[in-house]
């Protein structure tokens, strides 16, 4: 165990460093962009430059980078606010399904584009019907020759009005069992018969969407794994959403609250001097760290080639409920003045309103705990009413 | 970089777990719990003779001169057998502060015999109810004699020496003196958790001797704590996984309403917060091991995080195993009570959890400070 570099270590984070302190854009460049353009930019310029997507292999535009090196740039890369985020689900989530699933040809014409930035991708599984039930899906495709015909609506597609492709769950056979009728596939959003509407959040903003689809044609060739195996592939991106969220700080991090604590008062003394507030970061810091190691610890895993299992569900369990109860406690810190969405800390009133998005999306925290019961610990599943029966006699309530 | 514990350290863990498993059951921690004998004396010098007292003493001293991975992993498996045995004391207390501020000469005189466990010592330190403080200390050196009254001394009792925690003789400190205990009195006590026994030490003109920087008791006794909690994380984490596993299997076996009741959300939720706690504590101590295994600047902090985030995972299973076991759980006869009174014991034998909490946030003052 040594948890400081190497010495090939530290030259590979001096060469990390070194490029990003010359190629980080600065704020002069990215003023004039918006959201999708600044993230574009900076994706283009790392895979130019073969810093995209490093643990990839290089054909498909990484750098076959090891699971430390991975780590080495995730810290460095992460000193930078950058604008990443838009990539989470194409590079984060459907590139590892693509790269287990995916035949040669796929993975040639489509890894590359992921890697640099050129293609966005959006995830469309959940439905109305279909949320912590997923298996639950009615969206219907019905093959006629060499294409797939779907109708059907998905929902909660964050960035679905500006991907370029999207990775779908559809049902394909509504008279099995209903975790043996699904397929996957990925869909070009240009698609003809794709219509997306924005859904306004708590927050006022609108990352998400419903995607309605009418006679929309899905080429066979863009299935991934076989007619009726839809459910072991979303399987794969599941585990892998669940380990990209678990990364993300949300923007509120011990470092950032233990400052606020150290600057405001409580009774004329630092509130950092009080001891509930000693004790409540005390408590975040143990998770934060906890979550960092076990973060490490389980890349030592991935380094010999294992996939992420359900035990990559703590980071987002665990990250998506305290950054919902720092964001709540900054603003208690802040007293009346924490009620002012434009003082100089909104940065803990946008995170009080966006985290609990946090704690359903990607799987519910009730999902999660059930899944680190059943497939971690080995517990008994829920009695199940749908179990065995073809899916389209499970009772639906309407 | 590199998260993982060596190939024979990992080799180790396996041997010291077989150990345990023939030689500690809980028929054996049990027995200690109800019987006379304040420890378990046989394992006591089976641990001696396997050297696991002896790890980190350097070979000069009558060691093995191994690094802290080693002793990390025996005290992982020390807590989930709740080893009945002085060995926090004797190992993580005594010899680290002999160790550690002892002179060359000191530590060539004591510490063979606590490497091969002919040689028991602990530390005699609070004297009240409440946070000790230096200044609430009462216990006095005068003349090089020992004046004073220490309580909850853990394995006071069987001590052959102790380290005491006094005002030191120029008034302008804490000091601390190495005594034996043919020099006091001590009387067992009833404690939480009777597999480690407690006494109550009385000093009356005792004869010591000086260890370490007069009037820096103190401050050597908390370099010590931070040491010291992180290899008590690691016996709580044991256990924690211990518990963890003895609650999975009953909610498996036992049935209600016609169904395994670990088949309900209710149980199934208290599991996987169970098996998140222990697996943050488990996390932080692999970091806080590496602190310490390299007397790194970041240890004072990796080890009130290890021990906040460990109190709590052992605190946590330990009670939700109980509710898991529902009546059962509240026996006598049944096993949970043996993980309850040990996890209350381990989380109060260093300082509480309100007081590493404090600990960690100084730490990270005084890391601010530096910075």
């Amino acid at each position: 165990m040594d948890f400081n570099d190497t010495p090939s270590d530290a030259s590979f984070r001096k060469e990390v460093r070194d490029w990003l302190h010359q190629n980080v854009p600065t704020k002069n460049e990215l003023t004039s962009l918006n959201e999708i353009q600044q993230g574009k930019l900076w994706q283009r310029r790392k895979f130019d430059a073969g810093w995209a997507c490093i643990r990839w292999p290089a054909q498909y535009g990484g750098r076959d980078a090891s699971a430390i090196e991975q780590v080495i740039w995730g810290q460095e890369e992460s000193k930078y606010d950058l604008p990443v985020d838009i990539f989470d689900i194409g590079i984060g989530m459907a590139a590892p399904t693509l790269m287990h699933w995916g035949t040669d040809q796929q993975k040639q014409q489509y890894l590359p584009q992921l890697a640099s930035g050129e293609h966005i991708w959006c995830q469309l599984f959940s439905e109305p019907i279909a949320g912590s039930d997923l298996a639950g899906i009615r969206s219907r495709a019905i093959q006629e020759g060499d294409v797939w015909v779907l109708n059907g609506q998905k929902i909660w597609t964050s960035g679905a009005h500006y991907s370029d492709f999207g990775i779908i769950v559809v049902r394909t056979d509504p008279t099995v069992p209903k975790h043996e009728g699904l397929t996957y596939f990925f869909i070009d959003m240009n698609s003809p018969g794709i219509d997306v509407k924005p859904i306004k959040q708590i927050s006022g903003s609108s990352n998400f969407n419903e995607v309605f689809f009418r006679n929309v044609k899905i080429p066979d060739i863009n299935r991934l794994g076989a007619v009726g195996q839809g459910w072991q592939v979303s399987i794969t991106t599941l585990m892998n959403e669940r380990a990209v969220l678990g990364t993300g700080g949300g923007g509120v991090a011990f470092k950032k609250l233990f400052e606020l604590a150290s600057q405001l008062m409580i009774e004329n003394r630092p509130a950092i001097d009080d001891s509930q507030v000693r004790s409540a970061l005390a408590n975040w810091y143990c998770q934060e760290s906890g979550l960092r190691y076990t973060g490490y610890r389980a890349l030592t895993a991935l380094s010999r080639g294992e996939t992420p299992g359900p035990e990559h569900s703590i980071s987002k369990l665990v990250g998506a409920s305290k950054i919902q109860d720092m964001a709540s406690f900054a603003l208690d810190l802040l007293e009346m003045a924490g009620s002012l969405a434009t003082s100089e800390q909104a940065r803990y009133f946008d995170t009080f309103l966006n985290s609990p998005g946090y704690r359903v999306a990607g799987g519910t925290d009730e999902i999660m705990l059930n899944i680190l019961a059943e497939r971690v610990l080995g517990l008994p599943q829920e009695v199940r009413v749908d179990k065995g029966i073809p899916f389209s006699e499970v009772p639906t309530g309407s | 970089m590199n998260f993982e514990f060596s190939k024979e350290q990992d080799i180790l863990r396996e041997q010291a777990r077989a150990f345990l498993t023939q030689h500690c059951p809980t028929t054996a921690v049990r027995k200690i719990l109800e019987g006379n004998d304040p420890f378990d004396k046989d394992l006591w010098k089976k641990v001696a003779d396997l050297g696991w007292l002896a790890t980190v003493i350097p070979e000069e001293y009558g060691g093995l001169g191994l690094s802290y991975y080693e002793l990390a992993v025996i005290a992982e498996e020390i807590g989930r057998a709740l080893a009945p045995i002085p060995f926090s004391s004797s190992v993580y207390l005594a010899s680290e502060l002999i160790l550690s501020d002892g002179s060359p000469e000191q530590c060539r005189r004591w510490l063979p015999q606590l490497a091969n466990g002919e040689v028991i010592g602990t530390l005699a330190f609070a004297e009240n109810l409440g946070r000790p403080s230096p200044q609430n200390i009462q216990t006095v050196a005068r003349d090089g004699k020992i004046t004073g009254r220490k309580i909850a001394v853990t394995d006071g009792d069987v001590a052959d020496f102790v380290i005491v925690l006094v005002q030191s003789e120029k008034g302008d400190g804490t000091s601390l003196y190495y005594v034996e205990s043919k020099e006091f009195s001590q009387e067992t006590v009833d404690s939480i958790d009777p597999t480690r026994s407690h006494a109550t030490l009385e000093f009356h003109d005792a004869c010591g001797e000086l260890i370490g920087a007069d009037g820096h008791g103190w401050e050597m006794i908390n370099a010590v704590f931070d040491r010291a909690a992180i290899l008590f994380a690691w016996e709580q984490v044991g256990g924690t996984e211990s518990t963890l596993s003895q609650a999975t299997e009953y909610a498996k076996s036992r049935y209600a309403f016609g169904r395994p009741i670990g088949s309900f959300q209710a149980i199934k939720y208290k599991l996987a917060n169970m098996y998140i706690k222990h697996t943050l504590a488990r996390s932080n101590c692999y970091y806080g091991t590496w602190t310490l295994a390299g007397d790194h600047a970041d240890l004072p902090l990796a080890a009130a995080t290890c021990r906040v985030s460990a109190i709590q995972a052992y605190y946590y299973a330990t009670k939700e195993n109980i509710q898991t076991h529902g009546g059962m759980g509240f026996t006598w006869e049944f096993d949970c009570q043996l993980y309850y009174r040990r996890a209350k014991f381990l989380s109060l034998n260093l300082g509480s959890e309100h007081w590493w909490q404090d600990r960690l946030i100084t730490a990270h003052e005084q890391r601010n400070l530096v910075a």
